[in-house]
């Protein structure tokens, strides 16, 4: 991927692909099949970049870190085989494995984004659907939208009383507006073309929702989930390192109090990865949708 | 002259961002039931619009349209249209597309396997047999517009409104298609209104041909009625002078049309 198609993941998907040209231009170059020289070639010219970018860049770390106090790579590496040799170690609620930090994250991301989805993917729907809806919410949501996930972790402490709750309601809190707002674009999106088919059809309700309005919101609904899982995994780190417990978030503040900034970097890392992975699993799953 | 299909002193106006656009005027049609009707006419000036007004899809402006004696008040399937574009639903396959019309349709009374093979007939009746578990992308255009005609014509609609149904074939597959399609509705004595930009296909095909002026305001400048006996041979007709002159008639109008236009 490169940082130009990386800045266009804010966008919307394209309207689904009805033109056949544009199809046919989106295939055309999966049907040329190169000699192996070329492929090769092709190859090369693909894996040397980013490989010549990491190297640039490890090189730079290396000697910034030789002129101040930041480990270097080397160390850093070090340290990194140590913490992956045991990620699953369990030496009390303070003291565990990375895998596990990791693990404990990714569930109150998973149980915060599931719930966000529950709610947020039929409140779009409905917004969407019903204009009325739409006016009545476009106030709420445009005051609530862009106050920053964490500004909710005291009410949620306050409603809760637990810190683990309360995790899990930022989460929610943070990856409800975007499955929101890209499910009800989606489905005032809908081409007229297929909403006039429904309508010669004369379709009962449900059979305009299950053949027309979701199939053609879907792609839209993917989108919401994620920009939704990218932000839920952005603030799943910031509210652990307020709420303490296990997780990556708490991990990483825990080491800072160890003043063990070896370990700070890789959990950078790690998050970047995690962060990383989650999105392309959603990428490989949209890729399904795209008619 | 019994009429089933009543288009009454119908105007169209949109409300676009430069104005009020007129595009209809004036529009008076009477239809029997059973016949194959034309409308031909330069591109915008109207046909698909006053096609959509028939379907229910758009409300005219002023003016009635009356089905059988009642008004038309919105869409429903007595009417099938065969989309200008198409409109396959990109996420079903050809069978898909064409099983959910006719599941809408005969789905009350008929069972499972009746729905499938009254689907199954009608893509073979537009020789699509074999792509029939391929979906929209993976076929060509004038496929596309086969399966429109194949879902249109499962419906065994009363009315069959055709926005220029075989403007993307090749000159055989249209060919053939016209004679499929006249075939059909003569068998099932379906009343049809087709968009057409081909003279010779409305004069083959049609009862009438209705020629519309150019917009804004356009109305029908002209009504042709064609008196060729049926059923109709393509090649018997290429030499035939009652044919020739409704073809000339046709083609006279609409270059007159265009002259004045631009004079
Ligand atoms: N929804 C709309 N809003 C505004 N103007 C419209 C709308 N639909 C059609 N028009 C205008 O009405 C006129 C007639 O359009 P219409 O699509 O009926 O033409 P047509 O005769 O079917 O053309 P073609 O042969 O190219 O399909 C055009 O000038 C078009 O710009
Ligand atoms: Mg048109």
């Amino acid at each position: 991927m490169s940082v130009v198609q990386m800045a266009k993941i804010k966008t919307p998907p394209p309207a689904p692909v009805t033109d056949a040209g544009a199809v046919a231009a989106v295939r055309a170059p999966v049907s040329a099949v190169p000699p192996a020289r070329d492929t090769v070639r092709k190859f090369l010219q693909w894996i040397l970049p980013p490989v010549l970018g990491m190297a640039v860049f490890v090189a730079i770390w290396a000697m910034v870190a030789a002129v101040s106090d930041l480990p270097g790579p080397v160390k850093t590496f070090d340290t990194a085989v140590q913490v992956f040799s045991d990620p699953f170690y369990d030496k009390g609620p303070n003291d565990q494995g990375i895998g596990w930090n990791v693990l404990m994250s990714l569930s109150r991301v998973g149980i915060g984004f599931g719930m966000a989805a529950l709610v947020g993917i039929p409140l779009g729907f409905l917004i969407g659907y019903f204009g009325f809806l739409n006016r009545a919410m476009a106030p709420i949501i445009s005051v609530l939208r862009p106050v920053s996930p964490l500004a909710w972790l005291p009410i949620g402490l306050y409603i809760f009383k637990q810190a683990q709750p309360a995790a899990i309601w930022v989460i929610f809190i943070s990856s409800l507006w975007p499955m929101v707002l890209n499910t009800a674009a989606g489905v005032t999106q809908i081409p007229q073309d297929y909403r006039n088919v429904g309508r010669v059809l004369n379709l009962s309700p449900w059979k305009l929702f299950s053949r027309i309005l979701f199939p053609s919101v879907v792609p839209y609904v993917l989108t919401g989930v994620r920009l939704s899982v990218g932000v839920a995994w952005l603030v799943i780190v910031a509210a652990e390192m307020l709420t303490g417990g296990v997780g990556i978030g708490f991990w990483v503040w825990d080491q800072w109090n160890n003043l063990s900034v070896q370990h700070i970097i890789i959990a950078i890392f790690v998050v970047g990865v995690v962060g990383l992975l989650l999105e392309q699993a959603i990428l490989l799953m949209a890729r399904r949708f795209h008619y | 002259m019994e009429k089933f299909v009543q288009v009454e002193n119908v105007q169209m106006v949109f409300n676009t961002r430069s104005g009020r656009f007129v595009a209809l005027q004036d529009v008076n049609l009477n239809i029997r039931q059973g016949e194959f009707v034309s409308i031909i006419g330069h591109s915008g000036c109207g046909k698909s619009t006053l096609l959509n007004l028939v379907a229910g899809l758009t409300e005219a402006t002023s003016g009635v349209l009356l089905l059988g004696g009642r008004e038309i008040a919105g869409p429903g399937p007595d009417r099938a249209v065969v989309f200008q574009n198409h409109s396959l639903l990109p996420w079903l396959t050809c069978f898909g597309n064409v099983y959910l019309a006719v599941e809408r349709v005969f789905g009350r009374d008929e069972g499972r396997a009746t729905l499938r093979k009254r689907t199954e007939d009608a893509l073979a009746l537009v020789g699509l047999s074999h792509a029939m578990h391929k979906y929209p992308h993976e076929i060509s255009g004038g496929m596309k517009q086969r399966v429109g005609i194949a879902r249109a014509l499962a419906m065994q609609p009363k009315v069959l409104l055709l926005d220029e149904p075989l403007g993307a074939l090749d000159a055989l597959t249209r060919a053939n298609l016209q004679e499929e399609l006249m075939r059909l509705v003569a068998g099932a004595g379906t009343t049809t209104i087709m968009v057409t930009h081909d003279v010779d296909e409305a004069v083959l095909l049609s009862d009438r041909i209705v020629m519309m002026t150019n917009g804004p305001a356009a109305t029908i400048g002209k009504i042709l009625d064609v008196k060729l006996p049926r059923p109709r041979r393509r090649l018997d007709l290429t030499d035939d002078p009652a044919y020739n002159r409704c073809r000339s008639e046709v083609l006279k109008f609409l270059y007159e049309r265009q002259h004045k236009d631009a004079a």
